[in-house]
């Protein structure tokens, strides 16, 4: 069974809700006109995250919905469980984007680049948004990352990636920039250059 | 960066960093690879899904709340001209995580097809009549106790493709954000002694039978009310905390 391979106390886990999945219907109850906006149109240093959802026949997913969740420029978030302590939260930056994907299978995400983080062991982790990617055919979320083509060192020292041996796999999380604070970022759900998705 | 944040950053970078965690799924959601549901053959990836710590964008999560919705949104039968069709229901619960506590002030976002068994979706091409009464979304934000309640009408069971005569139970998608990235859950609400269950690929893609019956709505007559809709229940428990928090990786 995939998805079981990471235990952070397994024991506990009784009486959780299964998840189903969103099937084909999901444009009547999740996209919002201002999902794909984590920051307003226009906001300067803003930056598109776009891309397309590719089925393994490597045709577009039509009827998916992608989720972004990130860091402000600072690296903090406005939440009470980041043990940093409080943040002023950054006018109009919601943190999470929402887009349905297009007839072409394309979404996109107006943001501003996340902050590096610390994480516990004294490392740091390179720029990066988690997304969820839901579709029908999807009986639960998947997750992965988008990291940025312009933070090498940053990347090189990141300990997610650094958990991905195969060069190949590590690329699929690496955007690929289009310049004018464009980047590219498609999402390959299956067969040749299958996105790395993780098991949080 | 101010100096305060610049401080802040190099005290969160030492190893002290100690970050709440959260219990494993494992066993408790469906394979992605269940391949009598068609429509994953294409769609599930295909390769293992990759270990990753739960660090600092895992452990925080969107707030969503009061401001996406207003009282309205939670009564799906109202904001047309008229009544919709078909058997007027409350469905109402708790949202819990697996600690028992309340998710309070979270946002739950629903949608599902009419009396009919016909979704107000242009993919929907079930010869089921639309009902120009509902459209079939609502959403509401839990209480300070973790309670929800939705006025709805009970969707219809309806035919789908995955394999001959094939029948979906009747159901109501749920979508709720908890407060952490990682309790991210999307899933499906049934109702009580549904003879499709048996036979339906998506419902029985939950390994554990018990962690299926946990998708099952309960009729609840304390919920019911008198000469206008019955009730059911249905709490939600998402992933909560470990006992104990995770150190260090060196610890």
């Amino acid at each position: 069974m995939r998805g079981s391979g990471h235990n952070h106390g397994g024991h506990l886990n009784q009486g959780l809700t299964p998840s189903q999945t969103v099937g084909p219907f999901l444009a009547i109850g999740l996209p919002w006109a201002d999902g794909p906006f984590v920051v307003p149109p226009g906001m300067p240093g803003s930056i598109e995250i776009a891309g397309r959802v590719l089925d393994g026949d490597g045709q577009p997913v039509p009827d998916a919905l992608v989720e972004t969740w990130q860091a402000d420029p600072d690296g903090r978030f406005d939440h009470p469980d980041d043990p940093r302590g409080p943040v002023a939260a950054m006018a109009g930056f919601r943190g999470f984007g929402r887009s349905a994907t297009d007839p072409a299978g394309s979404y996109r995400i107006v943001t501003l680049r996340p902050g590096a983080l610390p994480c516990p062991g004294g490392r740091t982790e390179a720029p990066h948004l988690d997304v969820s990617v839901f579709a029908r055919g999807l009986l639960d979320r998947v997750v992965t990352r988008v990291y940025f083509p312009d933070e090498a060192d940053a990347n090189a020292a990141d300990p997610v990636l650094a958990s991905i041996a195969d060069p190949a796999r590590k690329a699929t999380l690496i955007a690929a920039e289009e310049g004018g604070g464009r980047f590219r970022f498609d999402i390959r759900l299956q067969g040749e250059g299958e996105t790395v998705f993780f098991d949080i | 960066m101010t100096a305060n944040d610049q401080r802040d950053a190099r005290v969160a970078g030492h190893s002290q960093l100690v970050l709440p965690q959260y219990v494993s799924a494992a066993g408790v959601h469906p394979p992605l690879d269940t391949l009598a549901y068609h429509s994953s053959r294409l769609r599930a990836p295909g390769r293992p899904l990759v270990p990753m710590p739960q660090g600092l964008t895992e452990i925080t999560g969107p707030l969503l709340g009061p401001e996406r919705v207003t009282a309205a949104d939670a009564d799906l039968t109202a904001g047309h001209d008229g009544e919709p069709l078909g058997e007027r229901i409350i469905v109402s619960g708790r949202v819990l995580d697996s600690d028992g506590r309340p998710v309070p002030a979270t946002l739950i976002e629903i949608w599902q097809a009419n009396a009919s068994g016909r979704y107000a979706h242009h993919v929907d091409d079930h010869p089921a009549p639309l009902d120009p009464n509902f459209s079939g979304g609502g959403r509401c934000v839990t209480d300070s106790l973790g309670r929800y309640r939705f006025v709805t009408i009970k969707p219809g069971a309806y035919p789908w493709r995955n394999h001959y005569n094939a029948w979906r139970p009747a159901h109501i998608h749920f979508s709720l954000f908890g407060r952490a990235f990682t309790q991210r859950l999307v899933t499906q609400m049934y109702f009580p002694e549904d003879p499709l269950f048996a036979l339906d690929p998506i419902f029985n893609s939950i390994p554990d039978p018990a962690a299926r019956s946990r998708l099952i709505a309960a009729f609840d007559i304390e919920l019911t009310q008198p000469d206008w809709a019955l009730g059911y229940n249905w709490d939600i428990v998402l992933r909560g905390r470990t006992a104990t928090v995770f150190e260090t990786d060196e610890s």
